[in-house]
């Protein structure tokens, strides 16, 4: 797989390391009075989709930016990526 | 029901006499009737082991198993075929070793070759911290019944001269081996168990995709096919790799990520490689089959996948480990490859259990160990099926323990399935 990387242009899929489903970005708020549980769905759930993914890759053997790729888990085709500083801003988190 | 003969060394004998005009398929292809009492949603191993062992052990008489596919074309018939029960937490060691122990009185309690060779396991051991590890899990082992030795650098070499010992990086210091250990042919543990539960009434039903779940205040009802609604007391879910798929139709997220792993065989050779050897400085694995290929493989690809195929960095770096472990396989010519998708869970462990929806029951999480789990998978998921109680060995595979705290996690590398 061949990662469009929004600085680097194309870089080898090699040279990252994949952690898994996007939404660790969203981490729940611990004060919160239902933080166990949202903790726990956070943590260990997962949507686990055969299709569109949004995952969280990480350019360790680059310039170590994380990015959140979009894949197709079905045919392993990359349709979208973003720099997850971005995506995090674009969030409403600093 | 046609009833059909047994196997026996007399029966190839009688059959080659009189022109192989007897033979039977192995299993029968009903319709599906429109109610069962359990119906089991997979029809890899762990799906057909299920309804055999519900038929067998515990006299239900009302069973079927839907496949949306073939019978042996999931993981089933994908995998290298290592079967061991060298595990160390006691959540999963008794497990393991009453699978082992089914495996060992696998072909004639089913009257089928599967071929299970108890050629030996080796793990292969490259520093003192390593060997240290290794011993504490052995006698982990030991404890729970299991055999387990280790061996130095000299009794390994006597065992297996060619390995690579005196690597700069990764010296061979020796290995854990257990001998009881071994390989299995994959392909026929699917048909034996096909065929055993189908001469005891099972209905084993193909191209048949279960869609959805019907529930009713709480409780399943039956299953959504391809070919139509089928009710049933109680359904069991053993789908693998679709684990999330599959019971997601019954609004549940699972604490499981789908990856690939691949395999990979070479051209036929003479025998050469004794047991199975795996490296325990980098992932990389291999034996041999009866026919002689090398089947060999190492690490998942480490995202997501539902494609039942993996990419090349893998596939360098499986070469690499074997390369590194025993050189003389770089004359050896792959002939093919392949991908299987995986349930990996969040610590590494599975699980059998039932579900917060009545008459619902799971079971999955397997990770890229469940082919030595097939019968004690099959065997404990219909007891708890049979029963409402989980069998004495499965009672850690709760699928509330990651709420619980309670995780089985060999590696100790927490909540990242694609580390485990
Ligand atoms: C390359 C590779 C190597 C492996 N090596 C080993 C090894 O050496 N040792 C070991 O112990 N384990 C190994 N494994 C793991 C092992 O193969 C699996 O854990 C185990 O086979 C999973 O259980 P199963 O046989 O029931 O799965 P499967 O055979 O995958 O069965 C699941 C079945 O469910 C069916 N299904 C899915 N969705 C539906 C639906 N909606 N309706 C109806 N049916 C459905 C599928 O078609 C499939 O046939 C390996 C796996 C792979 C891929």
């Amino acid at each position: 797989m061949i990662i469009e990387h929004p600085l680097l242009g194309p870089r080898d899929s090699q040279e990252f390391t994949c952690l898994g489903d996007a939404s660790l970005l969203q981490r729940p708020d611990a004060s919160a009075d239902d933080a166990a549980e949202t903790f726990f769905d956070y943590q260990y759930l997962r949507d686990n989709p055969a299709g569109t993914h949004r995952e969280l890759w990480y350019h360790e053997m680059g310039d170590r930016s994380w990015l959140v790729v979009t894949r197709d888990t079905a045919t392993h085709e990359i349709l979208a990526v973003e720099l997850a500083s971005d995506v995090v801003t674009a969030g409403g988190r600093s | 029901m046609r009833k059909m003969g047994g196997y026996s060394g007399f029966r190839i004998l009688r059959e080659g006499l009189t022109g192989n005009r007897g033979w039977r398929p192995a299993w029968r292809d009903p319709e599906p009737q429109q109610a069962y009492d359990f119906v089991i949603v997979g029809g890899g191993g762990h799906g057909l082991a299920t309804a055999y062992y519900l038929a067998s052990r515990y006299g239900e008489a009302s069973v079927a198993v839907l496949e949306k596919g073939w019978i042996g074309g999931g993981n089933v018939g994908r995998n290298t075929t290592i079967i061991r029960s060298n595990y160390l937490l006691p959540g999963n060691e008794p497990f393991y070793e009453f699978s082992l122990q089914l495996w060992e009185g696998l072909e004639q309690d089913l009257n089928y070759n599967a071929m299970v060779s108890q050629r030996g396991v080796y793990n292969l051991y490259h520093s003192d911290g390593q060997r240290d590890a290794y011993r504490r899990r052995g006698n982990a082992m030991i404890l729970h019944g299991a055999d387990a030795e280790l061996l130095d650098a000299a009794q390994l070499r006597a065992e297996i001269p060619f390995l690579n010992f005196d690597n700069g990086r990764f010296p061979i210091q020796g290995a854990l081996v257990q001998r009881r250990g071994g390989t299995v042919r994959h392909d026929a543990v699917a048909w034996g168990y096909a065929r055993g539960a189908d001469r005891r009434g099972v209905d084993i039903i193909q191209n048949c995709e279960v869609t959805g779940f019907r529930i009713q205040n709480g409780r399943c009802t039956g299953v959504e096919t391809s070919r139509g609604f089928i009710a049933a007391r109680k359904v069991g879910c053993a789908v693998a790799g679709s684990s999330s798929r599959v019971m997601q139709a019954a609004g549940m997220r699972l604490p499981i990520e789908s990856h690939v792993l691949q395999a990979f065989v070479s051209e036929g050779l003479k025998p050469v490689i004794p047991g199975v050897v795996t490296y325990g400085a980098g992932h990389f694995y291999i034996s041999q089959s009866d026919k002689g290929g090398l089947v060999f493989g190492g690490d998942i690809d480490m995202y997501n996948s539902y494609a039942q195929r993996g990419n090349l960095p893998v596939v360098e770096d499986v070469c690499e480990g074997g390369m590194t472990l025993m050189p003389m396989i770089g004359r050896a010519r792959m002939v093919r490859m392949w991908g299987g998708i995986m349930d990996m869970s969040m610590d590494g462990s599975p699980i059998i259990d039932r579900t917060p929806v009545d008459g619902l029951y799971f079971n999955g999480g397997w990770c890229y160990g469940g082919f030595k789990a097939t019968p004690a998978s099959g065997y404990c998921f219909a007891h708890l099926l049979a029963t409402d109680t989980p069998h004495d060995t499965a009672t850690a595979f709760r699928l509330d323990r990651f709420r619980r705290g309670m995780m089985i996690d060999e590696k100790g590398s927490g909540a990242q399935p694609n580390l485990h």
